[in-house]
């Protein structure tokens, strides 16, 4: 089953361990290092606060982005009004073509406002100049999002070449490849900056074991190239090995990029869970999107110490077959059903769960992407009547 | 394979070839003693000189010996050098030196299904040329501030114009119609923003050759669901090494795709995902294809068709035979009764004329 239960709400048992940094102590793990660290530790146990509710209504910022992302939140915006969820939306539009920041700024205050988000991705114009930053990275880093993850499982119903695949991956989000830090000292010759620090390396690590741990999950591999960049991969895998050491009762190993890529592609079912670097992370992530069945079916979220913002796992904006009728909304409803979970709304995220694999496993509901030739409002009102006739039953 | 029309003309003594052998690590003595097995079983022109490069030493003298024996040859046939992860990082991958120093800047593989070979996949051909000087590869690392390392990625345009003249004339050469340039050049703007723009202005000399971009999560996506609609690609360095790992995946693993690395001078041919295989040494479980198809385009590259295509048809008639089939393809042969079938399989094509060779 698709229990991706809220990553960050920990059960009562480990509450008086980690601390709710009110008070309390920390976890072993951090005591030891923390006396060994210079920086101050002020992601040790700090959960994101429970979520604000006025009158019983939640309110979740929604960034409808660019391509499929505007009509698929429609959906779950009619899906969500249909269902009665307390979940009131405060749509904030970001006009990618602009210049200007000022719209994805409004969008990061909203999001600091209600604490949670929904969002569509914004796309990136090329043409523009290399000042223009990628707006979803300026919200990422914004909001310091450092933890992106993806549950990739197999749905039933759905023919892909490899059957029961089950892997999470664990995504540093804010740093790496992505720094957009490059400059052409010299005409003809570009330097792109890739930067690793302790400090976020040792923060992922702990989330990824931690989430490991919650779930029962058996094994962590992290994910590197530190045979050819020896100091920062070779930084974050030392950092992971740390933070494993406070792990005994989850395997560690470690695996080159290429390597694993390969692995995924002919034996998928090795991985249990899989922690990496943000370029890395992209890669094997959509590797993995592909081996359960493409973009329209996967989810992500996107963590960070106060702020939680749900997505598409692939983050395509599908501009070609946008307004069409034809996207697969999967991913986009699955999305907020984490983002119900996380608003500790589990009877919600489970009825709308639910009914998304039921309607997965009718093959003529399909759409073109997993082969079929379903339309998009063919889905969503097949998840609306199973909704309907599961609510009948109770 | 495309031959470099600059490359000069190999040397010839006597009739006779040179070419440098480097061992390497793990796997790569046992499966190069093979491929000498085999060359002196077929009585293939060529002499080997025996490099041997000790990957624990720290000095660089080996290293020095084995770049100057490829000079001296022209043409080399290798095995992967291991890394020692626990050597301080002043210390660079030994295949990376040799690559760099070489000037071997394009990386070129040919992925394609074997017959006989069962992949989830059918019906891959593709063509993947990697820069393989720069890009993420340069080894400039270093740490300003204790707990925050940078490292730079470097992209040049004299280089990346010249990987992408490479490929295009490689798909020209080869009939090919359509090359995908991989990138991720929304996030890195300067940096694969330059090698798309060089690849562009390279396209433009090739109007018979359609040419499109892609970016590289994408690119990967594609590749795991429908890799039957890339033709040639190409791309910097590090999407390289991961695009051609997962290429090698589909058509059934590591141990079948030879690898060769072209620069302007010097060849060095080597199996394309460059693996030691450490934990199967002298176990005499090794897939030897890779490493034997690896030596054709070696000889391919002598200018010695015959016996190169001589070597390659046995060696795909041994690959369809499934009951020879090694573990990694899933079955329980050894490497030696792989090599004695493709002996066997030359031997019962008979003597060879004056014509053929």
């Amino acid at each position: 089953m698709a229990a991706s239960s809220a990553a960050l709400s920990l059960p009562k048992v480990f509450r008086p361990v980690l601390g709710l940094g009110r008070s309390g102590n920390p976890a072993k793990v951090w005591a030891a290092a923390a006396s060994c660290r210079r920086e101050k530790s002020t992601f040790v146990g700090r959960i994101i606060p429970p979520p604000a509710k006025y009158g019983g209504r939640h309110t979740v910022t929604l960034i409808p982005g660019d391509g499929i992302g505007p009509e698929l939140l429609n959906h779950v915006r009619e899906l969500f009004r249909f269902s009665c969820v307390p979940v009131d939306f405060e749509v904030v539009n970001v006009n990618s073509s602009v210049a200007t920041e000022d719209d994805i700024h409004n969008a990061i205050t909203a999001i600091r406002r209600n604490g949670v988000a929904l969002k569509g991705n914004i796309e990136t114009n090329h043409n523009m100049p290399p000042s223009h930053k990628s707006r979803n990275n300026l919200l990422r880093t914004s909001l310091d999002l450092f933890a992106n993850m993806m549950h990739c499982q197999s749905l039933p119903g759905v023919q892909t070449r490899h059957k029961n695949i089950d892997i999470i991956i664990i995504r540093e989000n804010t740093e790496g490849e992505y720094s957009s830090l490059e400059h052409e000292s010299v005409s003809g010759v570009v330097e792109s900056l890739k930067i690793i620090t302790r400090y976020n390396s040792l923060r992922i690590a702990d989330y990824a074991f931690r989430l490991a741990r919650e779930k029962g999950r058996r094994r962590v591999t992290a994910v590197h190239k530190a045979n050819i960049m020896k100091l920062a991969d070779g930084l974050f895998l030392q950092c992971c090995k740390e933070v494993a050491s406070g792990y005994p009762d989850i395997q560690f190993d470690s695996m080159i990029v290429d390597n694993t890529t390969m692995q995924l592609v002919s034996k998928p079912h090795q991985f249990d869970v899989m922690v990496m670097p943000n370029l890395y992370g992209n890669v094997v992530s959509n590797v993995c999107a592909g081996l359960v069945g493409g973009p329209g079916l996967v989810p992500g979220a996107n963590y960070g110490t106060n702020y939680a913002v749900f997505e598409t796992a692939t983050r395509n904006t599908g501009k070609s077959i946008a307004d069409k009728n034809i996207a697969n909304p999967t991913a986009m409803l699955l999305a907020s059903c984490l983002m119900l979970d996380h608003l500790r709304l589990h009877d919600y995220a489970n009825m709308i769960r639910g009914a998304v694999l039921t309607t997965m496993n009718e093959t003529r509901l399909h759409t073109a992407d997993i082969g079929g030739q379903g339309t998009t409002s063919e889905v969503v009102q097949s998840v609306m009547k199973n909704i309907q006739s599961g609510r009948c039953k109770n | 394979y495309p031959p470099l029309t600059t490359i000069p003309p190999p040397a010839k003594y006597g009739g006779r070839h040179t070419v440098t052998l480097i061992p390497g690590d793990g796997i790569g003595p046992e499966l190069l003693t093979h491929v000498r097995e085999l060359f002196r079983f077929c009585c293939v022109p060529v002499d080997f000189e025996i490099v041997s490069i000790d990957s624990k030493s720290t000095s660089d003298d080996d290293m020095n010996n084995a770049i100057t024996a490829i000079r001296r040859n022209g043409v080399a046939l290798k095995g992967n050098i291991e890394t020692n992860h626990n050597l301080p990082p002043s210390h660079i991958s030994r295949n990376n030196i040799l690559r760099t120093s070489l000037d071997l800047y394009a990386n070129v593989i040919h992925c394609q299904t074997l017959p006989g070979v069962r992949t989830r996949h059918r019906d891959v051909d593709i063509i993947i040329i990697r820069e393989n000087t720069e890009g993420e590869y340069s080894s400039l690392e270093h740490e300003n501030v204790p707990g925050v390392v940078e490292c730079l990625k470097i992209i040049t345009r004299k280089k990346s114009l010249r990987i992408a003249e490479y490929a295009f004339n490689a798909a020209r050469q080869n009939g090919r119609r359509r090359v995908t340039a991989v990138h991720k050049a929304n996030i890195m703007k300067l940096g694969d923003g330059l090698f798309l723009q060089c690849c562009k202005e390279v396209a433009a000399g090739y109007p018979e050759i359609t040419f499109d971009s892609m970016i590289v999560d994408n690119t990967t996506m594609q590749l795991v669901s429908k890799p039957q609609q890339f033709d040639v690609m190409v791309m910097p360095n590090l999407y390289g090494s991961v695009i051609s790992n997962v290429c090698a995946g589909l058509v059934g693993g590591p141990g079948l795709v030879p690898g060769a690395n072209y620069g302007k001078d010097y060849a060095v041919f080597e199996t394309a995902t460059r693996n030691t295989g450490k934990s199967i040494a002298n176990k005499n479980i090794a897939n030897p294809t890779a490493t034997l198809l690896a030596s054709c385009l070696m000889l391919d590259h002598l200018r010695l068709h015959g016996y190169a295509s001589m070597i390659r048809k046995a060696i795909l008639a041994t690959v369809s035979e499934t009951r020879l089939h090694t573990a990694d393809l899933g079955g329980q042969g050894t490497t030696s009764e792989v090599v004695q079938s493709v002996m066997r399989e030359i031997e019962s094509k008979g003597p060879r004329t004056s014509e053929q060779i």
